[in-house]
């Protein structure tokens, strides 16, 4: 925590949870998309579920899938921007068992056909945790430089991304690995204590067994 | 690290150094983030003046909010200040315009900086742009303040909450105005041990406040709450100023609220279910919103 947990974020309002916690569930999912989103599928659990309109949860969520932040004043517009953008979206309500008060499920494809679903809280104070991409376990609060590394599943792809890390004289600050099923895809989830470029996070796709590297920024 | 898990510890190094709470601060979260203080100055100074911001955009007479609920307050309040209607006098009445102001800028989906929370975002811009105004502050004193306030409000979030949902009002609004009343009495010339007395006073003050928002939104109660919130963040400055002592310490009143934040029913936490949010208008107007 920091002085800037506790005066900030700048944000839309009405709520730190409702909205600007939205938002960036909503940006990391688009992030993780490879193309632009044509079609967002939005599961609300919980409060999520009972107070979206009113907080505009709705308009956060589908700003931060568009990239926005969560300060950005054309939030309130958001969805008629998506309308404009050709970005279909549908809202519907679930209810997850044991999941936090403020959890939503979202899936979107781009115009390929490629697909992310991600599962992520807003757990206080616009503070954020993702649970789940691609139906693995992860924790992503978003707070750091965070990479996610899609790989194959076999010796040595770990010292080698955490190696390339080292040679650019960035400390890591957490680390976790989840895997679908032993030998197939796992993911590292490198939370960075400084900042990590994007040329540096293009070294590491270039690694033997890396399918995929993002890099989330906090905005 | 540890002088954000005490307030003892914070005014122990202020003294010891013999410096402002605010640059002891500023030093440490430079080192902390591994940036440059003229950058977490400048950050500050952003959040400054989205502050001000707020302010100016919720004083408007047509703002309304999504669910309809709210709207209209500040404007209200600053002509009867305009017309010298008010029993406190105009700097007071500034404050809760400026409180009520930000809140509904909030309400209405304005752009507001979380202090420490959106619910609680009115109290600190209000103290801190009334005083300034009032005494012809600088602004730098003014951005420094907020180093100060952020310290006492990481200190209640180590050790007990600044959310609603966990703790109830008293760590929202109660938080706020705790901070609000450390950073003016910083502002206005007290010590660093004036300051921990003033958020103590307070916090006190605030103790056992529920969080029952209006069909779950961050209107009602919560935009007036923020007026009291500045309210009571001068009542701590004035009396620490003046010498008075809490004679319960800071960290022992922060771990009261803690306390009392768990000891609360869950329906009292931001769930919409108890207190204001279940009277019989607060259920007819949450079924006019909702249609449920």
């Amino acid at each position: 925590m920091n002085v800037f947990d506790i005066v900030g974020p700048v944000m839309i309002g009405p709520s730190s949870s409702h909205t600007a916690g939205a938002v960036r569930i909503g940006r990391i999912a688009g992030a993780l998309l490879e193309g632009e989103p044509v079609r967002a599928h939005i599961l609300l659990h919980g409060s999520f579920a009972k107070t979206y309109r009113g907080h505009g949860t709705d308009k956060a969520l589908v700003a931060g899938i568009m990239g926005m932040a969560p300060s950005d004043i054309r939030i309130r517009q958001s969805l008629e921007i998506a309308k404009e953008r050709g970005l279909d979206v549908v809202f519907g309500k679930t209810e997850l068992e044991g999941a936090h008060p403020n959890t939503v499920v979202i899936t979107l494809k781009d115009a390929k056909g490629r697909t992310v679903k991600v599962q992520g809280a807003s757990v206080g104070g616009g503070n954020i945790l993702i649970s789940e991409i691609n139906g693995m376990k992860v924790e992503v609060t978003g707070q750091q430089d965070t990479l996610l590394v899609l790989h194959r599943d076999v010796p040595g792809v770990i010292a080698h991304v955490t190696n390339y890390i080292a040679a650019q004289g960035v400390n890591i600050g957490n680390f976790k690995l989840t895997r679908s099923r032993r030998g197939e895809t796992a993911m590292m989830t490198i939370e960075m204590d400084g900042e990590f470029s994007r040329e540096s996070n293009e070294g590491i796709e270039k690694l033997p067994n890396v399918i995929r590297s993002i890099i989330l920024r906090p905005e | 690290m540890s002088i954000y898990y005490s307030v003892q510890d914070l005014i122990e190094t202020a003294e010891r150094e013999n410096k402002k709470i605010s640059q002891i601060v500023l030093k440490d979260q430079a080192a902390e983030l591994q940036k440059p203080e003229s950058v977490l100055y400048k950050n500050m100074r952003e959040s400054f003046l989205v502050m001000h911001q707020s302010v100016s955009d919720g004083i408007s007479p047509d703002m309304r909010s999504v669910s309809g609920l709210s709207g209209g307050s500040a404007y209200k309040m600053n002509l009867a200040v305009e017309n010298g209607k008010t029993l406190c006098g105009k700097v007071f009445g500034r404050a809760l315009v400026r409180a009520l102001a930000v809140s509904e800028s909030n309400a209405c989906m304005g752009k507001i900086v979380a202090a420490p929370t959106a619910g609680s975002c009115g109290i600190l811009p209000a103290a801190l742009l009334t005083v300034m105004e009032d005494r012809g502050l600088n602004e730098r004193d003014v951005v420094m303040s907020l180093f100060t306030a952020s310290a006492f409000g990481m200190v209640i979030a180590n050790n007990a909450s600044i959310s609603g949902a966990q703790g109830g009002c008293q760590a929202e609004c109660g938080s706020a105005s705790a901070m609000a009343a450390a950073a003016l009495t910083e502002l206005a010339g007290g010590t660093p041990r004036m300051a921990a007395h003033a958020c103590a006073i307070a916090l006190k003050n605030i103790l056992g406040l529920v969080c029952d928002p209006v069909a779950g939104l961050v209107e009602i109660p919560c935009i007036k709450r923020n007026a009291m919130g500045v309210a009571n963040a001068f009542v701590g400055a004035e009396l620490a100023l003046a010498g008075i002592e809490s004679a319960i310490p800071a960290d022992e009143v922060i771990v009261a609220m803690k306390r009392i934040g768990d000891m609360m029913p869950g329906s009292l936490k931001e769930t919409a279910e108890g207190g204001l949010a279940g009277t019989p208008t607060a259920k007819r107007l949450k079924k006019q919103i909702f249609g449920e």
